[in-house]
């Protein structure tokens, strides 16, 4: 009687609730790209199980490190992520870093398909001289202080001085800007980092320049976060009227978008420029035309101002018209830089090939060697580290779909997904952090919110998220 | 089972309410006020029917409650559109793109207010007669409305 039983129990097993029988898929990178695809798959494709592992203990990429705490609105988008990730078929396995934890070629032989979307998360620089003087800050890592990236908590920005200057011109700038600029009390009601919130209380910036290299007609920021930026409380925003020599006359012919956002910078030109005294009052100066030449800095390599090459544009279509150097030079007295023209991607594992800082695909589509699971790549990774979430979400959309059809063309699954896995993590990392740890920490940090009338204050070390994790 | 149970309830159903670093912005009080809205209470019950053109061209028709957002119609009917509403009808994601018939959209009661206009300029396929899904309410005399949802990817940007 019994091996009967056992050999039915066996047979069962493998044949049904085993999880040889289902299509396996690994998602690298907790971020919007990661959840939009696995929303995608898990509507088209019910027997899928997705893994998606990612570095941090924690969930949502940018939506929690990178938008503006003052921009709560737009994390609300973490509600159908939740969703996605509370489906049985979909299991969320942090603090695990692709490269170091586990290599692509061991999940390309454990998965019938790897999606690649770690995002961006390095910052272009300049390349120009005394870039590494203090008072020189990468915008990402001021973002990710003031949000709480556990890798930029001790980061250190010195708010002491009158002048600050952001190089590059798009929201990420705005971000920043607004920031710096913003009543301290708007902000303390936010999930602003309270290491930051105390930094920015003691803050004396009085003026902050957003310095771009090409003209108004080619702002990278969107419209939307202008009208707030000129809204500003207690902010005035100060335009050099050279700049906007011959645009009224273009704007009836632009897209638009463009005509749109054009139109509020003209009509914030001929309202109140005036410099007041009174002490209240903060500065936003964009300038135009100017691109970084150097950075000026005193005998302790301290920086003390940024000279600029004047520009002029050429080209025949404007939003692509370059800027080429003019003979003219300028100097913007300063005692603090953030240099915001951009992010990054890296090269997480060795397999892995980077060109201009993306990784190369076809629809997505990155390479397709027999015997080993697909591989993928969607969101910034693989588009460049452009557009918002909406554009994102279109991208990830649509590398979904491709994996999909490849997908239901296999005959048979047979692959052993995160069990596999699981083994060759165990050797050097205990510490997995599944969905229920990540609600745990985020049980904890909307209580600690609330003792300081905040939507939540979060933990910046990875060491106490694991410990609330595994309590 | 229980999981899937819980989930269906929270469902959220928010209607628009733009806050603004924790303050309310005043443009919602510049909008023309609806014309029925004296009306409102009693319309609550009232039901149209309204019809999602895909852009594939799969229609989803459903019963919608006069008063509702159209976002709240895609979310309380759970219609299967995928990604839609992201920000909950708080006016920052534009992925509640619509596009409506010239007569529809010239027939309803609320034109769009700047930060509609804001946000539907960063979607794709914008045409003139683009709204933002969230910020529709629906009236008794939009029965039989048909609005169009653009597809979200544009191969250019992408
Ligand atoms: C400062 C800032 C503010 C923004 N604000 C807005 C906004 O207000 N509205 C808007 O619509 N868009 C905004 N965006 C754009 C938006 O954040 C992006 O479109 C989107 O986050 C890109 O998604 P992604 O999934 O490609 O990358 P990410 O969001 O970066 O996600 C990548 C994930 O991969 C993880 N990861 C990295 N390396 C590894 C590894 N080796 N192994 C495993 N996991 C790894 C990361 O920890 C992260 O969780 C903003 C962007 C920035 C930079
Ligand atoms: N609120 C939001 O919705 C929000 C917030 C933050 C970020 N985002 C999105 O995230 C994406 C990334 O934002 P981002 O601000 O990092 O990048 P971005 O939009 O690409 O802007 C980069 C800026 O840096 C300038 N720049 C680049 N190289 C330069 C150089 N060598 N010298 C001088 N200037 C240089 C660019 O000018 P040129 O045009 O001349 O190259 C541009 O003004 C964007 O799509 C943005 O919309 C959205
Ligand atoms: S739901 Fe986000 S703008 Fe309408």
């Amino acid at each position: 009687m019994r091996p009967k039983m056992t050999y039915k129990l066996l047979k069962r097993a493998l044949s049904t609730s085993s999880y040889r029988s289902r299509p396996q898929v690994c998602i690298v990178g907790a971020g919007p790209a990661g959840f939009y695809a696995a929303m995608h798959l898990t509507k088209k494709l019910e027997s899928v199980n997705i893994d998606i592992l990612e570095k941090l203990p924690v969930p949502f990429g940018l939506i929690r490190y990178g938008v503006a705490p003052d921009h709560p609105e737009v994390k609300n988008v973490i509600n159908q992520f939740t969703k996605v990730a509370q489906q049985p078929n979909v299991n969320f396995y942090g603090n695990i870093t692709l490269g170091k934890d586990v290599h692509l070629h061991q999940l390309r032989q454990h998965y019938d398909a790897v999606l690649l979307s770690y995002g961006a998360e390095e910052d272009k620089t300049l390349g120009i001289e005394n870039e590494d003087a203090t008072n020189v800050v990468a915008a990402r890592r001021f973002v990710g202080w003031y949000n709480g990236l556990p890798c930029d908590k001790d980061f250190k920005v010195d708010l002491s001085g009158r002048t600050a200057v952001i190089l590059g011109q798009g929201n990420v700038a705005l971000d920043v800007a607004r920031i710096l600029l913003m009543p301290i009390d708007e902000l303390k009601k936010t999930d602003i980092t309270e290491h930051a919130l105390s930094a920015l209380s003691e803050s004396k910036l009085k003026e902050v320049y957003l310095v771009g290299r090409r003209g108004p007609l080619q702002v990278a920021f969107t419209i939307k976060e202008l009208r707030e930026q000129l809204k500003l409380k207690n902010c005035r925003t100060i335009w050099n009227e050279k700049d906007f020599i011959g645009v009224e006359k273009i704007v009836p012919d632009l897209p638009r978008p463009r005509k749109r956002l054009t139109e509020l910078m003209l009509k914030s030109l001929n309202e109140n420029q005036t410099v007041t005294d009174d002490d209240q009052i903060k500065y936003f100066k964009p300038v135009f035309f100017r691109s970084p030449n150097k950075f000026l800095v005193d005998k302790n390599n301290q920086l003390t101002g940024i000279e600029l090459t004047c520009t002029k544009l050429v080209g025949d279509k404007l939003e692509e018209q370059r800027c080429v150097p003019t003979e003219e030079k300028d100097v913007i007295n300063c005692d603090l830089a953030f240099r915001s023209i951009g992010y990054k991607s890296v090269q997480a594992d060795k397999d892995l090939i980077l060109k201009h800082g993306v990784v190369e695909n076809n629809k997505g589509i990155v390479e397709d060697s027999a015997g080993l699971g697909k591989l993928y790549v969607a969101g910034w990774l693989g588009t460049g580290p452009v557009g918002v979430i909406l554009h994102t979400m279109g991208n990830a959309f649509q590398v979904a779909k491709v994996m999909l059809e490849n997908l239901n063309s296999i005959d048979s699954y047979n692959k052993g997904g995160f069990t596999e896995i699981k083994k060759i993590i165990s050797e050097n990392n205990s510490n997995v952090i599944d969905w229920g740890g990540w609600e745990k920490i985020d049980k904890y940090e909307k209580e600690q919110g609330k003792l300081k009338g905040k939507p939540r204050e979060k933990v910046c070390s990875v060491e106490k998220m694991i410990e609330i994790a595994q309590k | 089972m229980l999981r899937n149970l819980l989930k269906s309830v929270t469902t959220r159903n928010l209607r628009c309410s733009i806050k603004n670093n924790g303050v309310t912005t005043n443009f919602v009080n510049q909008r023309s006020i609806a014309p029925l809205s004296t009306t409102e209470l009693a319309l609550k019950e009232e039901k149209v029917k309204v019809t999602f053109v895909l852009y594939d061209g799969k229609k989803l028709e459903t019963e919608a409650k006069v008063g509702d957002t159209l976002l709240d119609v895609v979310v309380n009917n759970d219609l299967n559109i995928e990604g839609y509403g992201a920000c909950e009808g708080t006016l920052t994601c534009s992925t509640c793109h619509v596009v409506l018939k010239k007569q529809d959209y010239d027939r309803l009661p609320e034109e769009a207010c700047d930060e509609e206009r804001d946000m539907l300029d960063l979607a794709y396929g914008l045409t003139d007669t683009s709204r933002l899904g969230c910020q529709i309410t629906l009236t008794k005399d939009m029965d039989g409305l048909e609005v169009k949802v653009p597809e979200t990817i544009n191969d250019a940007r992408s």
